[in-house]
């Protein structure tokens, strides 16, 4: 079983009524490895990630976990989850909540106790482990929520969007902790909206749109098969671009809008200097001028025809 | 701005249809109920039928006239014979007999003529002596026992008309100085025709009669099951308004239920080893402990400040508290799991529960409806709460009369 891969999915099909949420989607990934999956709202991140903890039932295809089905109960040990939502017991203790969770999980006794108290450390809710969850912060509680999938010990992570609404400090320390346990030997799913996340974290990443994974690769990987070796230049004049010099700019498949210039360049010491004489040659005075790497972002942009958070 | 207000909430108001049920359908619905239980109750058509077993000890032709005409009256159902095991039925006996059916719940009441009623079944005044009807009662209906009083003077008036002026004539023969020889045979020769004529026509059915101080007949109620109770009645209260709160608590500890897949916290929790029978196990084996810890609670307030004899009924309590918490609670997880939302639940729970404790007793005694409502209010597990703690406050029955009907015969027989 230990030689089995963390997560194999095969052609996985699910529709709810006539939507079809996942559309064939085939995944694996390696021991220790993260992947991010990124994908608009509605893509079908969060049945892909319900399907590997049993919680979806797919019409056709299969899900193993380190070789197994989902609901197999060693699979459900191997395995742990990382709501979206806050999913604990409000009313309840962060020590409570651990408790209770490593429960479920099968810990009792002093193993049990171990593990609440190591997760109180790492979460650095040590202090405040007797206090009502419902008045942590929202950091705490996200951290608490991490732990709560955690405090088994399990060597495949599925974590769902982890750092919704939470403020710069407190996603620090989360993506902290996550260095920590893919140290640890443990395999991540990492659903996420948020690129600088994915580029930070992940080994490879998966875009998914319409239930169908789109691209996979490692983020050099993605923006070479799909934006090549370009980089875009962008050239802000001080007044509109005259029409002669635009239509010799279009010409040379730029885009106009009033007086900000975009290009696309493979070689930029070549081409820039070319551009810059036109403008001189023209009049036109320049106020600003950046050239960028291709993102993710833009990626993502060339792929789904959509912004990430639209 | 008040305007701003009000007008925000008519469009939330509209929005939401659970509020919106809440607030104007239910009301309807659970008034439309109430109006059919009470409208059923109040007509003449569907008026209940007191059943009483009667036990004639005196075989003789004035007293089988006396039941026979019983038998005849609309307001009574009548019957001599008991079911025995193999499904079929025997005469009851005699009047341990009846009593027994009545301390077991099958008849409320019981009638035994005494022998010697025949020959003087009527009296005038409380001087008069003779025979004495004795009825036996289950107060747990208290209204039975007087309306089945005034329904014995009246039968008695109606069916023997002649014994009636008989007596009269014996009675005025005796104080009123003497009857001479020709008087006799004339009053002797009306009697006759009297009672040829009662023969011919039978005695005048009619609905129920009244209550009245010093009858016709002599009778003497006795209370077979309250006599010895400190506080009939409320027994039957603590039973009834435990279930119903029984049941609003379970199907708002079920919204919780609700409330954990909102959050996802359901989800989560079945993504662990955790299976679905299991934790709809551990729900249920919470809200039952709870909701038999609340009916302790109710008794024991009920004990001691009520005269509710708990202590001498704890194993019948514990198997009553215990299946009915179960019931209960297992009934709050359906309506969660039938409702999407907490205010569909609410909406839910509060008219099943309102209906069911109103058919099943739990607002008012069942003996008040009308006999096709209270087959209705079987169905409701307030019912068979309010009959099974009953049994053990009320009926003193043994562990095993709490079994289902059928099963306990196979026991009794075993």
């Amino acid at each position: 079983m230990d030689e089995a891969l963390p997560l194999e999915i095969t052609e996985l099909h699910k529709s709810f009524g006539d939507r079809r949420a996942l559309d064939g989607v085939s995944l694996t990934f390696a021991a220790g490895e993260i992947l991010g999956l990124l994908g608009p709202n509605g893509a079908g991140k969060t049945t892909l990630v319900r399907s590997v903890v049993g919680r979806v039932r797919p019409d056709s295809g299969t899900v193993r976990v380190f070789g197994r089905p989902p609901d197999d109960s060693r699979s459900k040990a191997a395995v742990g989850y990382v709501t979206q939502e806050i999913a604990l017991y409000p009313l309840l203790s962060p020590a409570e909540n651990l408790s209770a969770f490593g429960r479920f999980q099968g810990l009792a006794g002093p193993p049990l106790d171990e593990a609440v108290g190591q997760s109180l450390q790492w979460t650095g809710l040590a202090e405040r482990a007797k206090e009502r969850t419902e008045r942590l912060s929202g950091g705490m509680k996200r951290r608490l929520n991490i732990a709560a999938g955690t405090i088994h010990g399990p060597r495949l992570l599925l974590l769902d969007e982890p750092t919704v609404g939470v403020d710069p400090q407190s996603r620090e320390r989360i993506y902290q902790m996550i260095e920590e346990l893919r140290r640890g030997g443990v395999s991540l799913l990492y659903t996420t909206h948020y690129m600088e996340e994915a580029e930070r974290l992940c080994d490879r990443i998966a875009i998914i749109d319409h239930g169908k994974i789109i691209a996979l690769g490692t983020k050099e990987e993605l923006v070479r098969s799909t934006l090549g070796a370009r980089q875009t230049l962008t050239i802000e004049t001080e007044a509109p671009v005259p029409a002669p010099l635009k239509a010799s700019l279009e010409a040379r498949g730029g885009t106009v809008t009033d007086s900000t210039v975009h290009f696309s360049v493979t070689e930029p010491a070549r081409e820039i200097p070319e551009l810059l004489a036109a403008f001189r040659n023209d009049g036109v005075r320049i106020r600003d001028l950046a050239l960028k790497t291709a993102t993710l972002e833009a990626v993502f942009l060339q792929l789904t025809g959509r912004e990430l958070r639209e | 701005m008040i305007f701003a207000v009000a007008r925000t909430h008519f469009a939330k108001l509209k929005r939401d249809r659970a509020a919106f049920v809440l607030a104007f359908v239910v009301p309807v619905v659970f008034f439309s109920v109430f109006a059919s239980i009470f409208r059923g109750s109040s007509s003449r058509a569907t008026t209940r039928q007191i059943s009483v077993v009667v036990v004639d000890e005196d075989r003789s032709a004035n007293s089988a006239r006396f039941v026979d005409a019983l038998k005849r009256e609309k307001g009574l159902r009548v019957f001599d014979t008991r079911s025995v095991p193999g499904g079929r039925t025997a005469p009851v006996a005699d009047a341990t007999a009846a009593e027994a059916m009545v301390r077991s719940g099958d008849a409320p009441l019981a009638l035994i003529v005494p022998r010697g009623f025949g020959s003087s079944p009527i009296r005038f005044g409380p001087s008069n002596r003779g025979p004495t009807l004795t009825v036996l009662a289950d107060t747990s209906d208290p209204i039975a026992p007087q309306v089945f009083y005034g329904l014995l003077q009246k039968v008695a008036m109606t069916s023997m008309p002649d014994v009636m002026a008989e007596t009269g004539i014996e009675q005025m023969d005796r104080w009123g100085g003497g009857l001479t020889a020709e008087q006799k045979a004339t009053l002797q020769k009306n009697v006759d025709r009297l009672r040829q004529e009662t023969r011919r026509t039978g005695p005048a059915a009619g609905g129920t009669g009244s209550d009245s101080d010093g009858g016709l007949v002599a009778v003497n109620v006795r209370d077979v099951l309250g006599e010895q109770k400190k506080n009939p009645t409320v027994a039957v209260f603590a039973a009834g308004l435990g279930v119903m709160f029984l049941l609003f608590s379970a199907a708002g500890a079920g919204g919780a239920l609700i409330e954990e897949v909102e959050s996802g916290t359901l989800d989560r929790v079945l993504s662990t080893r955790v299976t679905m029978t299991q934790l709809l196990l551990g729900k249920l084996l919470y809200l039952a402990t709870v909701a038999v810890a609340q009916l302790t609670v109710m008794f024991l307030w009920g004990e001691l400040f009520f005269g509710l004899e708990l202590h001498s009924h704890v194993p019948g309590f514990l198997v009553m508290a215990v299946v009915t918490a179960l019931a209960a609670s297992a009934f709050g997880l359906v309506l969660a799991a039938l409702s999407r939302t907490r205010m569909q639940l609410v909406a839910l729970s509060n008219l099943l529960i309102l209906v069911m404790s109103a058919l099943g007793g739990s607002m008012f005694p069942r003996y008040l409806l009308s006999e096709s409502v209270q087959k209705i209010g079987l169905v409701t597990l307030n019912a068979w709460a309010i009959d099974g703690f009953m049994k053990v406050f009320w009926r003193d029955e043994p562990l095993v009369a709490l079994l289902p009907h059928r099963l306990a015969r196979r026991w009794e027989v075993v």
